[in-house]
């Protein structure tokens, strides 16, 4: 074999360098800024827009309809307490959807909280807040078996939640004993479960604590998600998972983080729950966890992780509520309420396809 | 720029073995980078390049061998323990995320906290911090045209997306920059961008690994270039003492160097 000879010529390429002094695109197309275009790029910039909009017009829409009786701040505030527990509920819906999760067992981890709530103070007399305080461990605890099952035996959400829904529900049967635990004994032995029903005036609007509560979960949370680094990893890890772990992220701690405050959340809609229908039915809120997808889906999140913003899910659930009382308002059948959500359902994922297609 | 050849390398393995079963993809190499240098990478596809790279950015474990980083051994199990040293690594699929902004990526696993009660009781971020950090970084490494730094990822050219992650790694390598096939899937004009960028982040006293197919960028760039054949260095040429056609020979067998 020979040994190589040395190359003199200076090896200076530059055949490319030509380039430099070229445009800088390779091809170009002819852009028409139509309006349409130009709505499309303002959705897609804030993706907030289309939910507020719709909110806007349904009040609008309905003040017309309806007129007085709808704008009322009594009605009003009936809408917010009327979305209380799904905007609860979405909060965590949109916490795990955020990491291209789904949670089908919200739901009954809020009513399985809920009957532990009420058994501990009630059947074992323990003090309110300890009973309380049982209940949201026992939220966390169930977040944080469905975090195991998805970050460790690595099960697709939606079928690890499909499965911890029914044991979760059945166990809920089975402890409560498909009892109702009464108004009147809850409000006699601990009445600090109620608390989130109790109202105050507000000029005519009655507000509940539980609304206040939603809301101040819904700050608390759109904190986390866009002041801590923990919320940057949220949506890090929902977007684009190697990404995330490649620039040093441990991503299975974010999702079982996530699912654990998710538990939690789900268990402060559970007190929240009580103070709305006074007593404790194994039974209620079981579509809490489809209504919390309603609220997360109209509010602009998308399905696949990443994108979307809190506040979003507020406006969803809010939107809902709107057209519900609207509609019921104006004396149409509850069939038409439903037929009205799908409806909404489906335009709110067909804008957003539409928005996607073409900006990105 | 002349590289002191004789001082203690940055990054140097020796004997490294690593084998997948009955494949071996690397056999006993070594590998030598000096401060201040860009050392091209090439080899055929399953030479065994991104084997050695992996091992030296902590991705891969090698089952034999030794890694000194700045004359001190070193092992690296996890590609976070190789970072904390200054190990910084942009990887070919792009580790940044979409749907997340020019900042929060620069910053993403690292991020600014406020000073104070905000930032160590309310863990805060000091974003106004991180995207002034960001756009002077950005500005430094001549990517001005890149203004807007809560612009999302997304929205840039792939040329641009190279960018971030190159200020990126530039804005917390300390130590060395390992860059695989940062060029691959960019046009004429991105890549030239690019490897300007390489250049800039070179003269600037950051030593650079560079992995490559393109030999023109190679030659260009360089100061040394390894080649890699058969799961070990097949030679360490410069673009001054051999040609681009030595090289393939030498990256294919065809053609064999004398102790390098």
């Amino acid at each position: 074999m020979s040994s190589v000879k040395p190359n003199t010529s200076t090896p200076v390429l530059e055949h490319d360098q030509v380039a430099d002094n070229t445009a800088g695109y390779v091809a170009n197309f002819s852009v028409k800024e139509s309006p349409i275009l130009r709505l499309k790029k303002f959705l897609h910039t804030y993706p907030i827009a289309a939910p507020s909009i719709v909110l806007l017009l349904a009040i609008f829409g309905f003040s017309l309809l309806i007129g007085n009786r709808f704008l009322h701040p009594f009605n009003l505030s009936l809408i917010l307490q009327q979305v209380t527990i799904i905007g609860v509920i979405g909060v965590a819906q949109t916490l795990i959807i955020l990491t291209a999760g789904i949670d089908l067992s919200v739901g009954a981890i809020m009513v399985l909280c809920s009957v532990v709530m009420g058994r501990m103070a009630i059947d074992l007399g323990l003090e309110a807040w300890l009973a309380l305080a049982l209940g949201i461990s026992v939220g966390a605890l169930a977040g944080f078996i469905n975090g195991l099952l998805i970050t460790r035996l690595k099960i697709p959400p939606f079928i690890a939640t499909l499965g911890s829904w029914n044991v979760f529900f059945a166990i809920n049967l089975w402890y409560s004993k498909s009892e109702t635990i009464r108004s009147q004994d809850i409000s006699s032995i601990a009445p600090l479960l109620q608390w989130t029903g109790e109202t105050i005036n507000f000029f005519g609007a009655r507000l509940t604590y539980g609304s206040l509560l939603m809301l101040g979960l819904f700050f608390l949370i759109w904190y986390a998600l866009n002041w801590t680094s923990w919320g940057r990893h949220v949506y890090a890890t929902g977007d684009d998972p190697d990404a995330a772990r490649l620039a040093g992220i441990q991503t299975n701690r974010i999702l079982m983080s996530v699912y654990v405050l998710a538990g939690i959340v789900c268990a402060v809609g559970a007190w929240v729950l009580i103070g709305r229908i006074g007593s404790i039915s194994p039974q209620a809120g079981y579509t809490a966890n489809l209504d919390s997808i309603t609220a997360v889906v109209i509010g602009g999140c998308s399905l696949f992780g990443g994108r979307g913003s809190i506040y979003g899910t507020l406006i969803g659930a809010l939107v809902v509520g709107v057209f519900r009382n609207g509609l019921a308002l104006a004396g149409v059948d509850v069939l038409w309420q439903e037929f009205t959500v799908g409806i909404l359902i489906i335009l709110a994922v067909g804008v957003d396809q539409w928005i996607r297609r073409g900006t990105a | 720029m002349s590289i002191d050849y004789q001082q203690t390398p940055v990054l140097k393995a020796s004997g490294l073995v690593k084998r997948y079963g009955s494949v071996t993809a690397i056999d006993n190499a070594d590998f030598e980078l000096f401060p201040g240098e860009i050392l091209a990478v090439i080899g055929d596809n399953g030479a065994g390049k991104s084997s050695l790279i992996k091992a030296l950015s902590g991705a891969l474990v090698p089952d034999e061998g030794e890694v000194w980083l700045d004359g001190q051994k070193v092992v690296f199990n996890t590609p976070m323990e190789a970072r904390e040293l200054g190990i910084e690594t942009v990887y070919q699929n792009l580790a940044v995320s979409p749907a997340l902004n020019i900042a929060d990526n620069l910053y993403l696993g690292r991020e600014i906290r406020k000073p104070g009660f905000l930032g160590k009781y309310l863990r805060m971020l000091d974003k106004k911090a991180m995207e002034q950090n960001a756009k002077a970084k950005m500005t430094e490494l001549g990517l001005l045209t890149i203004q807007n730094m809560s612009q999302a990822v997304e929205s840039l050219s792939g040329g641009q997306r190279q960018g971030v992650a190159v200020a990126r790694s530039a804005l917390f390598g300390s130590k060395v920059v390992i860059m695989d096939e940062p060029t691959a899937a960019l046009g004429v004009k991105e890549s030239r961008r690019v490897l300007n960028l390489i250049k800039e982040v070179r003269d600037r006293g950051l030593p650079i690994v560079l992995i490559s197919h393109n030999m023109p960028h190679v030659f260009e760039v360089a100061d040394r270039i390894h080649i890699h054949r058969l799961g070990k260095c097949a030679g360490i040429v410069t673009p001054q003492s051999h040609s681009m056609s030595d090289a393939v020979a030498i990256m294919t067998g065809a053609m064999e160097i004398e102790a390098a």
